[in-house]
This record gives structure tokens, C-alpha cells and sequence, in this order.
């Protein structure tokens, strides 16, 4: 059934002053979707309303659809949490189990029957891609409660992508993890998922293929992004490139020459 | 008059919840009431008294509280119907864990937070096993494979149950439970009505304000650990 999604379509609702919000937005596999706007404009709402697939009765009065349908209240209610992935700022684990215990109780709940071996494999395959996105590494038998920040979202993210596979995927803010956010973009993109970003990276915003706008809690508009912006992030990707670079040095305890900045070789 | 009961560990969100519910059933045109069955102390009145919320606080004091519930839900009942409530909900902290404050054909409602850890499920008893709704609170600050994780626990308890997630802060998830409190059956005379569980064997003497220790002063229902016979090595 979680191989089924041919997409999820967004009908407008209103915005915080009742403005109607005249949008029909359909997504569907390979999508990946940047939502913008400032803080408060009601981004993290959007999320929600795709998490909760809001039929008209959140305070957006949005509705939406799971392959042109509402979907059966089981599936909204019960499948509808494995149907859809979301990763939030809020990504501290609290649970006392090892990295390892911890993929394993996932994995039951996720019905995934796998042998012995096959179980091995899967926490290696889930540590292998964590520690891709992160300096500081984890290893399985680390108590869930220890990891760091950026250890903690690494950790979620190999697990949404490797694990979870839910077709789609909630992404709040991104940038505020301190881990290698095109890297955890392109993990969770790779598998012909639907992904939509709430975000206020540049980088990120025009990676994605379209951009919601909000404004006070309505989508004002949806842009495709064109062959300037694709230039535009080109530049931008260098100069972020030679931002890291500088990080890394002064990581290292380097000494930095006043030239440092260079970002036309990257 | 439906009546409702809702139970849950301290903290795991009830009150929070129970407003954003209160103010979508508001919006249906419903008018509900709660009942705070509390221990010692509970601020919680003030909370709803604020919204509008008719609200009778109960504080059990030295009494057993779930005992305190069920010898007074009756004229609670009498209260909510003179008030014209359409929903009365009987709000209470499951404090032992053994007690569940569920009234047969009543809608009971369990409520508990991601925070509590993966083992609490399995602890809870009559609690969560009992309840027709389970409603998860603090889902925004633990990660989704936690919520899962979490999920599944609960649901090995409870096969029955509809499982909620609710925010409290932000209201999420109250539609649903809204929804399923306004279809719930009504409830217009509780005598004769029975609980979904016994309450805990009483009356021993500490029930009856002894606070002496000892063999001598033990009386009524008194159990003994099982304490295995240890032959003690001998120390060279």
C-alpha cells in the first residue's frame, strides 16, 4: 500500500484573515518542494496540514488528497503516520536503548522481518549513512540519550531514509542542524519520495524544484525555479563550499591568511 | 448528558488538551464541563475557569482517589445535567497505575506523552488497557521513529483502541478527538452502573490512619513479599 502514492495534491484553504487561497498544487514522485517565507507566515502549518492530510477542518480550512482522494479514515488516523515522514527541529531522543536497540524496535514496528544477518546489516547500513552527514561519529552500541545534536538528526535522517521509507517527507528547517544538509537532501530525494522543505537557506530553497510562498498564513504563490536560479545556485553553492573550507581550517586550529576566501576554484 | 473519562499520568497533558478540545466542541455548538478529580492540590480549575469552562475541582485528600472518583461521579452527573452540559468529562491523574477511573459504556480516554519512555505502556495496567481512546501527547519533541516506537508499544497494550496524536500547544489532532467525543453515547443516570475494573483490595489498618510500623499494628488485607531463604556463606 506505501508503494501506491502517485501523489498527494494540495487544495487551497484560507489564509489567518480569511483571504482564500485560489491554489491547487499536485505533487507526485521525484518532487521536491521548498516552502518559504518569513517566520510566522505559517510554514510549519503547511507541514502539518500534510502530516495531519487535513480535510478542511485545521484552522487553514485546507484539504488533501492521497492520489486525487481523501484518504479512508484508517489511513489517515493509523497508516497515515508511516505514510508520511517528518523531520522537525525537534529531533532529541529521549528513549534509553542503544543506537542499535533502538533500529531494531524500529524496524519490528515497521513490520520489516529480517534474520539475523539481515538485521545486522540494516543498523550498519542506517550508522553507515548517519555518520555520512555528521564529524562525529556513531556506533551502534551508543546510548540514544548520548548523541549530540547533530548525531541526533544525522541518526533521524539515515533512519527515515533507509528504514522509514515513507513516500513522503516533511523536512522543518533543515539548516539548523549542524550536519551536511545538500548530503541529507540528497539521501532522502534519492529514493523517488515526495519531499517538501520548509526552509530559509538559499541553497536549499533553490534546490528544490518549486517554492511555496507564504505570507500570514496563506501560500501568496508558487514559483518554478528557472535557468537564472540554477546559475544563481551555482554561485551560491561555491561560495557556501568555501565557506566550509574556512570552517574546516579553523576546525583543524589553522591559521587563516587574509585570502582565505576563495570560492571561484571549487 | 455524555460523560467522559479521561485519566492519565500527571503532566502527560490532559488539561491542555482537554482546552483545545473544549474550544472545537465550543465551535460544534456543544457545551462541556469538567470534573478535576485531583490529590492534593490542582491549579487546573483556574485554567478552564478562564476559558469559560464550567468546572467542579475534587481533591481526594488522605482518600484513595480513585475511590474519592467513583463514590462521587454520581453528583458530578447531577451537576453537569442541571448546567444543561451536552459533555461532561471526568478528568483524573491515574495515580497508581492500577486504578482506572473508566465507567462501563462511558467513553474512557487515556492519556500519555512520548516523553514517558518505551517500557511505560507495558506498566500502566487496567489504564491504558481499558481505554476505548489513547491520546499521545508531546509528539513535537521527540523524533518520528520515537512517536512509531512509541505507537507500537502502546499498541501492544491496547489492541482496541483508537490511537490519537495530539499536541497540546498548538490543538493539533483535536478535530478527531472532537469528533469522537460528540458521537459518544449518552449517559443520563449512573446508579446501577458498573466500573471497567475493580478498584484495589482495601481496607488494611493503614488505610485507616495508622502510621506505626510494625507486625502488631498490621490488620485487614496484608500481603507478604516473597523473599527466597539465603543460606549465607560462611566468611573465612
Amino acid at each position: 500500500m506505501m508503494e501506491d502514492i502517485q501523489s498527494i495534491t494540495i487544495l487551497g484553504g484560507h489564509s489567518k484573515s480569511g483571504e482564500v487561497e485560489d491554489v491547487t498544487l499536485r505533487l507526485v514522485p521525484g518532487d521536491l518542494v521548498a516552502v518559504v517565507g518569513p517566520t510566522g507566515s505559517g510554514k510549519s502549518r503547511l507541514l502539518a496540514d500534510i502530516e495531519y492530510i487535513a480535510q478542511r477542518d485545521t484552522p487553514s480550512g485546507r484539504c488533501i488528497l492521497i492520489n486525487d482522494q481523501p484518504p479512508a479514515p484508517e489511513i489517515r488516523f493509523d497508516m497515515g503516520r508511516k505514510l508520511i515522514a517528518q523531520l522537525s527541529q525537534n529531533m532529541n531522543f529521549v528513549m534509553d536503548a542503544t543506537v542499535a536497540e533502538f533500529i531494531t524496535l524500529h524496524a519490528e514496528c515497521r513490520d520489516i522481518n529480517l534474520g539475523e544477518t539481515g538485521l545486522e546489516e540494516l543498523i550498519q547500513g542506517v550508522v553507515t549513512q548517519a555518520n555520512r552527514l555528521t564529524g562525529e561519529p556513531i556506533v551502534p552500541d551508543t546510548p540514544l540519550t548520548a548523541l549530540s545534536g547533530g548525531q541526533s538528526r544525522s541518526l533521524m535522517i539515515a533512519d527515515t531514509a533507509i528504514l522509514s521509507d515513507s513516500p513522503i517527507v516533511l523536512i522543518d528547517e533543515i539548516e539548523n542542524a549542524g550536519i551536511d544538509r545538500r548530503q541529507a537532501l540528497d539521501i532522502l530525494v534519492q529514493n523517488q519520495k515526495i519531499v517538501l522543505m520548509a526552509t530559509h537557506d538559499p541553497i536549499l530553497a533553490l534546490l528544490a524544484h518549486s517554492r511555496i510562498v507564504l505570507k500570514s498564513g496563506g501560500i501568496a504563490d508558487v514559483l518554478e525555479s528557472d535557468q537564472d536560479e540554477s546559475a544563481l545556485l551555482e554561485e551560491l553553492q561555491k561560495a557556501d563550499a568555501a565557506i566550509l573550507a574556512v570552517r574546516e581550517k579553523l576546525r583543524r586550529g589553522e591559521r587563516l591568511a587574509g585570502s582565505a576566501f576563495r570560492y571561484a576554484e571549487f | 448528558m455524555k460523560l467522559i473519562t479521561v485519566a492519565g499520568p500527571p503532566s502527560s497533558g490532559k488539561t491542555s488538551m482537554l482546552l483545545r478540545v473544549i474550544d472545537w466542541l465550543k465551535e460544534q455548538g456543544l457545551k462541556a464541563g469538567v470534573v478535576k478529580f485531583d490529590c492534593v492540590a490542582s491549579k487546573d480549575d483556574e485554567r478552564y475557569r478562564a476559558k469559560g469552562v464550567p468546572v467542579l475541582l475534587g481533591l481526594a485528600g488522605n482518600l484513595c482517589p480513585d475511590h474519592y472518583f467513583v463514590t462521587n461521579i454520581e453528583a458530578c452527573a447531577r451537576w453537569g445535567q442541571s448546567l444543561e452540559l451536552n459533555i461532561l468529562i471526568s478528568e483524573s491523574a491515574g495515580l497508581c497505575n492500577r486504578c482506572s477511573p473508566f465507567i462501563r459504556h462511558a467513553l474512557a480516554v487515556c492519556v500519555i506523552d512520548n516523553l514517558s519512555g518505551a517500557n511505560t505502556p507495558t506498566k500502566m495496567g487496567p489504564l491504558l488497557k481499558q481505554a476505548d481512546i489513547v491520546a499521545i501527547t508531546k509528539g513535537d519533541i521527540v523524533s518520528q521513529a520515537e512517536r512509531e516506537v512509541f505507537q507500537y508499544q502502546v499498541r501492544k497494550v491496547n489492541a482496541r483502541a483508537e490511537i490519537l496524536h495530539i499536541n497540546g500547544l498548538t490543538g493539533q489532532g483535536k478535530e478527531r478527538l472532537g469528533a469522537l467525543l460528540a458521537q459518544a453515547e449518552d449517559i443520563d443516570d449512573l446508579d446501577g452502573r458498573k466500573l471497567r475494573f475493580s478498584m484495589p483490595a482495601a481496607v488494611c489498618s493503614y488505610c485507616l490512619g495508622e502510621t506505626r510500623i510494625g507486625h502488631d499494628y498490621q490488620m485487614g488485607n496484608v500481603k507478604s513479599i516473597a523473599i527466597p531463604d539465603v543460606s549465607r556463606p560462611e566468611v573465612s
